[in-house]
């Protein structure tokens, strides 16, 4: 557990004034208050050491004491020690040489040293400010497959069981707000917000550009020259496509409505694209060679 | 009034819960930044406009912005999702050709 330089954090000289004070909170307030970063941790982690800083320094009470053991807090027995046992009792101890700010993501309101000079009901002791709760992220990886229907899914997030929608033909890299499964909020503010984004992991064979689906199939010479029957793979499983006779390289079929289903829209699905790629023969036989010169000549 | 009562909250009770003016919550409406529901000659919120109406009363409250500062961040805000979106879409796009 380390010192944390409130004025340092505030940007501020140790003779500022309350309104001084007041204004640097503001203006970093403004700068990283969640709802003016959504997605952002780093702005959220910085709010939450820029509000401590607030707390201790807007309060004449707390700031003497800050200024008189702050950098020493560690022999700030004269008022400390009842303050550590009662934080003792409640959370079980600190995590010493942890970081500093380690208790802003497991629901702690403030820092291991805002708690050692303070204690955990240090916001309690002066102003009640209502804070909102920290949001959480969230990631939930999915496969192709995993999209093709809407279906439920439960996940656990920081202990929490929350049972979610996944719907059908979500885009890779969506986000959506999950409302109130953030960190609670201090002092009777509100929960923070869940934001879980899917990640969707393209097929090995098979890639997405929104709605449509797009695989590449290898057919050979001869079935390109003369037409026939091949198996391609769909993420439904396999479908038995008939080529023309004289197929070009690189030449694209739609299967209409074999794609992904569109994001909240029933009964509506992409197309999956298919794209020939004709393989030349190679390790030709001496007679084959010249069949091939015979038709090349004719 | 197309909703069901119990989607709503009487514009009144949340300016109680949430201490802030009930002039407050009018202006927001005349700047297009939340609908309100009129029935029986009382004003209430729509349960699905909470979390705006909740964001827009922290960033007055917390931040000390004003009304028409808050618009602006409110739209820019909008702005900056859209243009997220677009980068997620531009970027699923290019994953075809990279891969």
């Amino acid at each position: 557990m380390a010192y944390i330089d409130y004025y340092k954090v505030l940007g501020i000289d140790k003779k500022a004034t309350e309104a001084q004070i007041k204004n640097a909170y503001r203006k970093l307030a403004r700068k990283y208050h969640p709802d003016v970063n959504p997605n952002d941790q780093n702005a959220n982690k910085k709010f939450q050491e820029i509000n401590e800083a607030n707390e201790v320094l807007s309060d004449p009470e707390k700031r003497k004491k800050y200024d008189q053991f702050g950098e020493n807090w560690q022999h700030a027995d004269t008022y400390g020690q009842a303050n550590q046992q009662q934080r003792s009792r409640n959370s079980g101890g600190g995590a010493p040489g942890g970081n500093p700010f380690s208790g802003f993501g497991g629901g702690e309101d403030f820092s291991d040293f805002f708690g050692s000079i303070f204690g955990n009901g240090g916001s309690g002791q002066g102003r009640q400010t209502k804070y909102r709760g920290q949001d959480y992220q969230a990631e939930l990886h999915l496969n192709l497959q995993d999209i093709l229907q809407t279906h439920k899914q439960t996940l656990t997030v920081n202990g929490k069981n929350i049972r979610i929608t996944v719907p059908a033909g979500v885009d890779n890299g969506q986000t959506i707000k999950i409302a109130g499964y953030g960190s609670p909020g201090q002092n009777g503010g509100p929960a923070g917000d869940l934001f879980l984004t899917f990640l969707i992991k393209d097929d090995a064979t098979i890639k997405r550009d929104g709605k449509n689906l797009f695989v590449t199939t290898s057919i050979d010479l001869y079935t390109a020259v003369l037409g026939g029957e091949i198996m391609v793979d769909t993420l439904t499983g396999k479908v038995k496509l008939q080529v023309k006779p004289e197929t070009q390289n690189g030449t694209k079929v739609k299967l209409k409505g074999k794609g992904l289903p569109v994001y909240k829209k029933e009964n509506e699905f992409g197309d999956l694209i298919i794209t020939y790629e004709v393989q030349i023969p190679t390790n030709l036989t001496e007679k084959q060679k010249e069949l091939f010169k015979e038709l090349s000549q004719s | 009034m197309n909703q069901p009562r119990e989607e709503l909250i009487e514009a009144t009770v949340f300016c109680a819960y949430h201490q802030v003016a009930h002039s407050f919550v009018y202006s927001l409406e005349e700047n297009g930044l939340v609908e309100l529901v009129i029935f029986e000659e009382q004003k209430y919120i729509p349960k699905a406009q909470l979390p705006q109406l909740e964001k827009i009363i922290r960033l007055h409250q917390e931040l000390e912005i004003n009304l028409s500062g808050v618009e602006v961040v409110i739209h820019m805000l909008h702005r900056m999702e859209q243009l997220h979106q677009t980068v997620t879409n531009l970027e699923n796009r290019l994953r075809r050709y990279e891969g």
